[in-house]
């Protein structure tokens, strides 16, 4: 029951195979076996999922149905508020903290009577590639608990891997949907830059951040996006226009289509059986009927610079205001500057402090024009490396990670090889351009492998009909080996 | 040597919108602390700002008025800084892409009119209240410190000027003229008590003819059209005596004592924060077509400089309309009501801009704190024109109505300051006067005029003071020439 598809569970809902009661029961139930092992969620709302669920069964009794989320179990990543229930983002400096309202995202979900399982474990403030930055502790891979899941939505990768969730939101910044979801053998995928909400979603770099679903199929990506996307008056930087449809041509294949492979993306650093898989995939894609041609885009080069430039600059304003005055941890000082001052220092983990320095030091007097104003360039450049390449073809592919899931401690010790895991992924962000990660294999440790699809602004529909061609003509069917035992 | 000052200043306005700059919370003064709040004023975790499109036409509304150029697009920035009242860490302002841009003030002071220029008006949020608890109530000796989110995200603009001015009268004309002209437009109620309305000035002197500027002090906390005449003064004195002892002014910012009428040192400018200004990623540019900037100066009320031209030309002298349009006694609406309701506009602005303005003065409050209305004014000018009120008379009734004691007809009845107007009689008390003095009136008969004043006297005498001295003067040379 764990292992349904939304789009399986919402037929079964509807012909009454299942209720939302058993499907919220069976997600807890795959919860409780694995949280020891896995720790994908900070908070398990057992009582209002069961409530939420409940109250879905009594609207599909009564006829209603408010949508294909209805009484679907979804994860939601910590760094999205929900009333009443514990928000942390992973940090100490929010233990504790519980908002008084929902974000509109969450409030999508409840207005489409989905159940929210709980608040998925991340990295601390979304920042990291591993879910090893959480204030409370790593979460590990379902594949191999060993390995890390990704991230820093790892929590929601592995709730949709290992069977708690059938829907997980993340956010994606520089990539963290898509690595996690790649890292997990699932399906990840970040929309457009103001296609969902950002209101409530606690800011790491608001340029940047955008909330997508985590699933098991593309085709359920689609319907979760669907189910996300919209305009909101309370988010000045959502998309304002009519919400394109995303899911046509979902079955019409990739004939005709031109696909680029994005040369500055594989070669040194990646591993040869990502490289491996991702060559026999687009060959698929190939022999499937789409032009395949190499693009290259000399900015890719630069771009991850100019990301750690521009993330940890937004995100020094961003977490000033966790200060200890109006919410959150409070560390007494005998002055309001020694009060803020030590808040922070304990409240926030060493990666957090590490990029509001760099983004404090690339905002400074004497710095701004040669850091953050440089990396600014930057970015125009990547947005015309890709429009360029958009006139050209219509989608650009490439894998989603140079690796597959590494070990836990492996990189915590090298940021510079952790930050590498997101070269792939971090381009899309500058451009605010959708991608998504389809899992297209194992390697040699059985561990899987993610196959990314990008496509220019609002180009979701191409994007997704790219991906699931990719999805059947790889026909993944590996899931975590451990689920047997759990299930 | 002779020094010149240099003056700029900015002035902080807050707009008087429905809601907040960034949020829907109601944005007016006087609430109960902390009930005009919300996750996006909080900085709750996830909020986000949307901009108050009401306060973006105001400010359009005020940089047409101060003949600024309107940016087809401006941006947002954040300014970086930690204090306790300020939400999120960070204020959002405008730094180098504002909405309006160079405009100007033509400045009246003393029949001179000169050109203050106008540097900038830009777009930002307020910040909440520290209220110090214990010690005196400053910040460094306080037990505590309690905050009051109301204000926070009240929108404010910021008006910039040139340093073009060069004296203390000067910077005061300026600010009046420049609440006065905010206030016409509706757009703040521009109060100084209120913290509606601040300003703080860049002071500098410089060697008079010189076009280089010396170092610049920001002289904060003048919270009067008077301190900030006074903290000037007293600025530019204290520049020219350390100037001309032979040292050097450091660049810094100064706190405007007002009991003590001195400035001190606050904080050394020179090692002054680094606000790490960046374009504020939430919001999107601020867009005004050429169209809509139209529009809105379509809606732009008469501005003052327009009413004290109107007013000169229905026949006040160009001090009196000045001083009713731009003056800092607010009777401006007092006296444009008053017209409207058919009150004769000279006599009007006599009562106002003499006895009403010295009234003021003396009792130091302001127009709003007495209970004088335009209908008090409307019918105490009508009993002038009527006779029924002498002109000293109108003095008294005035004061009276000033303290409160009611309208002037109630006023001039208690005190009995009725003029007797009645003809009939006044016809009667003269000739009762004429009756006991016959030897008198035979004078006048035969010509010799002599007694006629004393005549006047018995019979002002005779009436209490109350008979229209005119009527009584027609009556007795009626009588005279019988």
């Amino acid at each position: 029951m764990s292992e349904y598809t939304l789009s399986g569970a919402r037929t079964a809902l509807r012909d009454g195979s299942v209720s939302a009661r058993e499907l919220i029961d069976a997600a807890l139930d795959r919860a409780a076996k694995t949280e020891a092992e896995l720790h994908a969620f900070l908070t398990l709302d057992h009582d209002g999922a069961r409530l939420a669920a409940d109250a879905a069964d009594a609207e599909f009794a009564a006829g209603r149905d408010a949508g294909p989320l209805q009484g679907i179990p979804v994860a939601v990543k910590d760094n999205m508020v929900t009333r009443g229930i514990e928000t942390t983002a992973a940090s100490q400096i929010l233990a504790g903290y519980v908002p008084p309202y929902d974000a509109t995202a969450v409030a999508r979900l409840k207005e489409q009577n989905a159940v929210i399982v709980g608040k998925t474990n991340m990295d601390e403030f979304a920042m990291g590639s591993s879910t090893e930055n959480s204030a409370f502790g790593s979460s590990r891979n379902p594949w191999h608990t060993d390995r890390v899941p990704g991230g820093s939505s790892g929590g929601s990768a592995i709730a949709v891997a290992a069977g708690s969730a059938i829907v997980g939101l993340g956010s994606d910044t520089g990539g963290s949907i898509r690595q996690p979801a790649a890292l997990c053998g699932v399906v990840g995928m970040k929309p457009t830059y103001g296609l969902v909400s950002r209101y409530g979603l606690i800011a790491f770099a608001s340029s940047l951040d955008q909330i997508g679903p985590l699933t098991r199929t593309v085709e359920d990506s689609v319907t979760a996006l669907e189910a996300l996307a919209g305009h909101d008056p309370l988010d000045a930087t959502s998309y304002r226009g009519d919400r394109p449809d995303f899911r046509t041509g979902l079955d019409g294949g990739v004939a005709g289509l031109r696909i680029g492979v994005v040369r500055e993306l594989s070669g040194e650093g990646f591993d040869a059986d990502v490289e491996t898989a991702f060559r026999r995939t687009v060959d698929l894609l190939s022999e499937a009927g789409a032009e395949i041609v190499e693009v290259s885009l000399p900015s890719m080069e630069t771009s991850l610079s100019a990301y750690y430039l521009i993330a940890p600059a937004e995100c020094s304003a961003n977490l000033a205001r966790f200060d200890g005055v109006r919410y959150g941890s409070r560390h007494d000082g005998a002055t309001v500057e020694e009060m803020m001052t030590a808040t922070r220092a304990d409240g926030f983990g060493q990666e957090v402090i590490r990029r509001i320095l760099l983004g404090t030091y690339a905002l400074s007097a004497g710095y701004y024009d040669a850091f953050y104003g440089q990396a600014q360039k930057v970015r125009t450049l990547v947005i015309r490396d890709f429009e360029s390449a958009y006139r050209r073809v219509d989608a650009l592919v490439s894998p989603t990670a140079p690796t597959t899931a590494f070990e836990i401690g492996s990189k915590t010790q090298d940021p510079l090889s952790m930050y590498l895991s997101d070269v792939c992924t971090i381009p899309s962000n500058l451009a605010g351009d959708p991608a998504i990660s389809v899992p297209v294999g194992c390697d040699g440790d059985g561990l899987p492998i993610g196959f990314q699809i990008m496509a220019p602004a609002l180009g979701e529909a191409v994007m997704f009909r790219v991906a699931h061609t990719v999805e059947q003509l790889v026909g993944f069917e590996q899931r975590p080996p451990m689920l047997e035992v759990w299930a | 040597m002779s020094w010149e000052p240099v003056i700029g200043i900015e002035v902080h306005v807050e707009l008087k919108t429905n809601s907040k700059m960034f949020c829907g919370c109601r944005a007016d003064f006087g609430a109960a602390p902390n009930t005009n709040i919300c996750p996006v004023c909080l900085a709750l975790p996830g909020a986000l700002p949307v901009p108050n499109e009401q306060a973006i036409e105001w400010i359009v509304r005020i940089g047409l008025a101060l003949n600024c150029t309107i940016a087809p697009e401006s941006i947002f920035h954040r300014k970086n800084y930690f204090y306790a009242d300020l939400p999120k860490n960070y204020q959002i302002s405008q730094y180098d892409q504002p909405v309006c841009t160079t405009g100007h003030l033509d400045v009246d002071l003393d029949g001179e009119t000169t050109r203050v220029a106008i540097n900038r008006v830009h777009q930002e949020e307020d910040t909440g209240k520290s209220i110090h608890v214990g010690g005196g109530g400053r910040i460094h000796s306080a037990e505590a410190t309690l905050l009051d989110f109301n204000r926070a995200g009240v929108p404010l603009v910021e008006i910039v000027s040139e340093p073009d001015i060069h004296s203390p009268a000067q910077a005061r004309a300026y600010a009046q003229q420049l609440r006065s002209l905010v206030e016409s437009l509706g757009v703040s109620d521009a109060k100084l008590e209120e913290g509606s309305m601040r300003f703080d000035a860049n002071v500098s002197i410089r060697p008079t003819g010189d076009e280089e500027l010396g170092a610049k002090v920001e002289v904060k906390n003048m919270n009067s059209f008077r301190s900030l005449e006074r903290a000037l003064a007293y600025e530019i004195d204290r520049q020219t005596e350390v100037r001309e002892s032979g040292r050097r002014i450091p660049q810094e910012t100064r706190h405007w004592d007002e009991a003590a009428g001195i400035t001190q040192s606050m904080r050394s400018k020179e090692g002054s924060s680094d606000y790490r200004y960046f374009a504020e990623p939430d919001l999107v540019p601020i867009v005004i077509s050429e169209e809509r900037r139209e529009e809105i100066r379509a809606t732009l009320p008469e501005l003052p400089h327009e009413r004290i031209a109107r007013y000169v030309e229905s026949g006040l002298d160009p001090h009196a309309a000045s001083v009713l349009v731009s003056g800092e006694m607010g009777l401006g609406a007092l006296f444009e009501e008053a017209v409207q309701n058919g009150a004769d506009p000279k006599q009007v602005a006599n009562w106002l801009t003499g006895e009403t303005t010295a009234y003021l003065r003396k009792r130091e409050t302001t127009i709003e704190r007495t209970a004088l209305t335009a209908a008090h004014l409307v019918q105490m000018t009508g009993m002038l024109t009527e006779g029924r009120l002498s002109s000293s008379a109108a003095k008294d009734v005035l004061a009276g109505v000033l303290e409160g004691e009611g309208s002037p007809e109630d006023v001039a009845a208690a005190r009995d300051l009725i003029q007797m107007s009645d003809t009939g009689a006044i016809e009667s008390a003269v000739d009762s006067v004429l009756a006991s003095n016959p030897d008198a009136l035979e004078k006048l008969r035969g010509g010799d005029m002599k007694p006629f004043g004393f005549l006047v006297g018995q019979v002002m005498r005779a009436t209490g003071g109350k008979a229209d001295p005119k009527v009584v003067n027609e009556i007795l040379r009626d009588r005279a020439a019988r």
